[in-house]
């Protein structure tokens, strides 16, 4: 009697949209920003209040730019990969320590290991929200030519690295 | 005691869970049955060890223990020790962790409870039950381990969602949980019984008050969540159709349409395949909303509590117990077919309805709930469904399932004479219409034709669920605790419904801006602000102003909204000033300041919106009066050769 089968034929209907669904992101918007000129902003890093950093320091080639708090828990087990990923030395990132305090940003660096090239300072969050930021973490990948080419929204894995930026920045580094 | 005992404990709790499904479901095989002795102590071992784990957990947290990540993520010093025992629940490693406890109970009960039933089917029962705990202990090991721990120690913690930290949401989970989870037992004995091939006459009647008492902790859970939403969420509005309620609501309907049809199996013997469907349904439901809210399938913020290697865990999950349940279901339900007929004026045929209604309810908002999803897989762009949809489709079911219920209370069995009580129904029916208009006119001085049709159904239900216990009454005769719960859990959902429609109906709203000083009104009832000043409370500030309230001249109340920052998190709350009253609220709450002394306020006037949450807390003592009836009680003769297996395998 095949009308039994029926719940069962409506949960594998079912189960392949949840399965879909998984692998895409509800809050998922895309960036306004991509394809657009990384916005400028000059701040202190959190090293040294007297030094500055800007994006231009890195135009040529391509860098990837890490949203992070100490604050935030998700960052703290990014933070691993981020480590990961600069041994690579594939590209360099630059941190953007968001919403922050310099002394636990700097603890955070000297206790856990630093990734960054170099971290911007941004206790306010002002360069975030030019940047279109509303959480953290949040990573954007931007070419030699100083463009935005990808936005991650959550903790970077190396599986996301791999298959997102990597690839991205082969194509990217080639032209200039 | 360290977190890392918890984490063992909740390692010899999975293995344990192993251990009792592997009793459990071999045992339950021909010459197996020698494994059957391992399963009651495998569940009292699972118990300890799952409460060990929960309590070293809580003791973290009791202690401040901040170098344990998901207290450092959860608490805080200045936490009131309450909240430090709430927050445990608080995010989602220890709801899980929660999860399993209040299985873990449930598993226990059975194993107590059930010492009179066939050893072989208990067996069963409790193996499913093993299976699920053993698949929920996995999934809080692999992916969401609240014993982590935070190297170096954090100094303080991030402190408890200020949302969460309510009383009434402290027990919410809880109460919810043993609900949802509670359907785990019907759903086992349904598998069981499926297992067997064969559905025992007394079947219904051993699952009948075990699927009552989760409905009735699922009914207060709901009730909790959305009285909690009312006064805290600041909005005044009890139900939001937010995936995460629907993800409660959805089991209760099924529950609920589980509960009827186990009636007419119980009784009749008859719809033995669809009550077995409806069993697994709850269950699934409670796991498919579990997904739901976890996963960050739908519901997220910002998907950082979505991880996808746990929507992955619990996708898999539900495929092996919703898929296998229901495969298992296409392939043994024909077994279950029923030869009794009855004739279409009958007791069974109102059930069936009601079954019927009730099933595309859930279905409706089970739709609603993952249209976004579906259109997003269908790459046909984002969109989420709002209450717009769910209030007018909700309605469609509803309406027919509450004019039918008041007539369906009284037919009998098999075939029904309405004539004895058609008088009285009639009669009902003409008072309640005539108090739909009457009422709302006096004492809210106008009418409207969605109003006048809930208030008939609310009125009708309520008076005619009183029929059968008034009139068993005057004839002297005893009321069994059966007919009783029925009938006060069906005067409950007409309490309810009389609520819902009256404060949708004739609620008054504004939102304005007030200087101290100022003066407003709002129907009958006048405010006035007073002042505003600042107060401290233990880990938060606040704005607090005070507003007098006065109905026609008359001071009523004072009340104190209050605008609160949390020290730690720094989002504001709005803590709402409520006076509650039997037939009206009124509720102030503060919005934002406006400047040089000015604040904007959102008053309400809530009518009757008390009855919501009265009429949920009936409808669960409906429940418990019913699990009370004696019949439950009775011990079951075991068969002869049952009892002559236990007896070879004790000696």
């Amino acid at each position: 009697m095949w009308r039994y089968a029926i719940p069962v034929a409506i949960f594998a209907v079912l189960f392949g949209f949840l399965f879909v669904g998984l692998n895409r992101d509800p809050s998922y918007v895309p960036s306004p920003l991509i394809g657009k000129h990384a916005p400028a902003f000059s701040l202190t890093t959190v090293e040294d209040p007297n030094k500055q950093v800007s994006p231009e320091d890195f135009h040529g080639k391509p860098f990837v730019l890490n949203v992070w708090g100490t604050w935030c828990a998700e960052c703290r087990r990014e933070h691993e990969t981020l480590l990961e990923i600069s041994r690579q030395g594939l590209a360099p990132i630059v941190g953007l320590n968001w919403k922050d305090e310099r002394e636990s940003a700097e603890q955070w660096l000297r206790q856990l290991g630093d990734p960054y090239a170099a971290t911007a300072f941004d206790p306010e969050g002002r360069a975030g929200i030019d940047w279109g930021v509303y959480g953290a973490p949040e990573t954007f990948l931007i070419d030699a030519n100083g463009v935005i080419v990808y936005k991650h929204i959550a903790p970077l894995t190396m599986e996301v690295w791999n298959r997102e930026f990597v690839p991205r920045i082969r194509a990217g580094g080639g032209r200039s | 005691m360290s977190v890392e005992l918890g984490h063992f404990a909740l390692i010899l709790a999975f293995c344990l869970a192993v251990a009792q499904s592997v009793f459990g479901l071999v045992g339950a095989m021909p010459g197996k049955s020698y494994l059957q002795s391992g399963v009651r102590p495998a569940v009292a071992g699972q118990f300890v060890f799952v409460v060990l784990a929960f309590a070293s957990l809580a003791l973290a947290f009791q202690h401040n223990d901040f170098s344990v990540l998901y207290v450092a993520s959860n608490s805080n010093s200045q936490l009131p020790a309450f909240y430090r025992f709430a927050a445990i629940w608080g995010a989602h490693e220890g709801s899980l962790l929660l999860w399993l406890l209040v299985l873990a109970c449930w598993s226990i009960a059975v194993a107590a409870f059930t010492k009179n039933m066939p050893a072989t089917f208990v067996s069963r029962v409790l193996g499913v039950l093993g299976l699920v705990s053993a698949g929920f202990a996995l999934f809080i090991l692999a992916t969401s381990n609240p014993f982590a721990r935070l190297l170096p120690a954090a100094l303080d913690g991030r402190d408890l969602n200020p949302l969460l930290q309510d009383p009434a949401l402290a027990i919410h989970p809880p109460m919810l949980y043993t609900g949802y989870v509670g359907f785990a037992v019907p759903f086992a004995f349904a598998v069981a019984a499926l297992l067997e091939g064969k559905l025992d006459p007394v079947w219904a009647r051993w699952v009948r008050p075990w699927t009552t008492v989760a409905w009735m902790f699922l009914t207060v859970g709901i009730a909790l969540g959305s009285w909690w939403a009312y006064y805290e969420l600041g909005w005044g509005g009890w139900w939001f159709w937010d995936p995460v309620e629907n993800a409660s609501f959805m089991p209760w309907l099924a529950g609920t349409a589980l509960i009827h049809s186990l009636a007419v199996t119980e009784k009749r013997g008859l719809f033995k395949s669809w009550t077995l469907l409806l069993a697994i349904f709850a269950f699934s439901l409670s796991l498919v909303g579990t997904f739901l809210v976890r996963s960050g399938v739908l519901v997220s913020v910002h998907a950082f509590a979505s991880d996808p290697s746990r929507g992955m865990f619990i996708l898999a999950f539900l495929v092996i117990c919703i898929g296998g349940s229901l495969s298992l279901y296409a392939w043994r339900a024909q077994r279950f077919g029923s030869t009794a007929g009855f004739a279409v004026v009958s007791r069974e045929s109102f059930l069936l309805l009601n079954n019927v209604l009730l099933v595309a309810a859930a279905s409706l908002i089970l739709v609603g709930t993952l249209y976004p999803l579906f259109l997003d897989a269908l790459h046909l762009g984002k969109i989420s469904v709002g209450p717009p949809y769910f209030a007018t489709v909700f309605m469609i079911p509803m309406l027919p399932l509450l004019f039918l219920l008041a007539v369906g209370m009284h037919a009998a069995w098999k075939r029904a004479k309405l004539e004895s009580v058609k008088t009285k129904l009639l009669v009902m029916v003409g008072a309640s219409i005539a108090l739909a208009i009457i009422v709302p006119l006096v004492s809210y001085g106008s009418v409207s034709v969605l109003s006048v049709i809930g208030f008939t159904a609310g009125m009708w239900v309520l008076l005619s669920s009183l029929i059968e216990p008034v009139s068993r009454w005057r004839a002297g005769h005893k009321l069994s605790a059966s007919v009783l719960g029925m009938s006060v859990a069906h005067l409950g959902l007409g309490v309810f419904v009389l609520g819902a429609t009256v404060v949708k109906a004739y609620e008054i709203e504004k939102d304005l801006s007030l200087t101290p000083g100022q003066s407003v009104t709002l129907g009958n009832y006048e405010f006035k602000l007073n002042d505003t000043r600042n107060v401290v409370g233990p880990n938060y500030d606040a704005i607090e102003a005070t507003v007098v309230v006065s109905r026609l001249g008359r001071e009523v109340t004072v009340l104190h909204p209050q605008k609160r920052t949390y020290r730690v998190q720094t989002n504001p709350m709005t803590e709402a000033g409520i006076d509650p009253g039997w037939n009206r609220d009124v509720f102030v709450a503060m919005g934002e300041p406006l400047g040089q002394g000015a604040w904007s306020f959102r008053l309400q006037y809530k009518p009757l919106v008390r009855f919501i949450w009265i009429g949920a807390v009936i409808m669960a003592l409906g429940g418990f009066i019913g699990v009370t009836d004696r019949r439950y009680r009775a011990r079951v003769p075991r068969s002869a050769d049952e009892a002559a297996r236990e007896a070879t395998v004790g000696a």
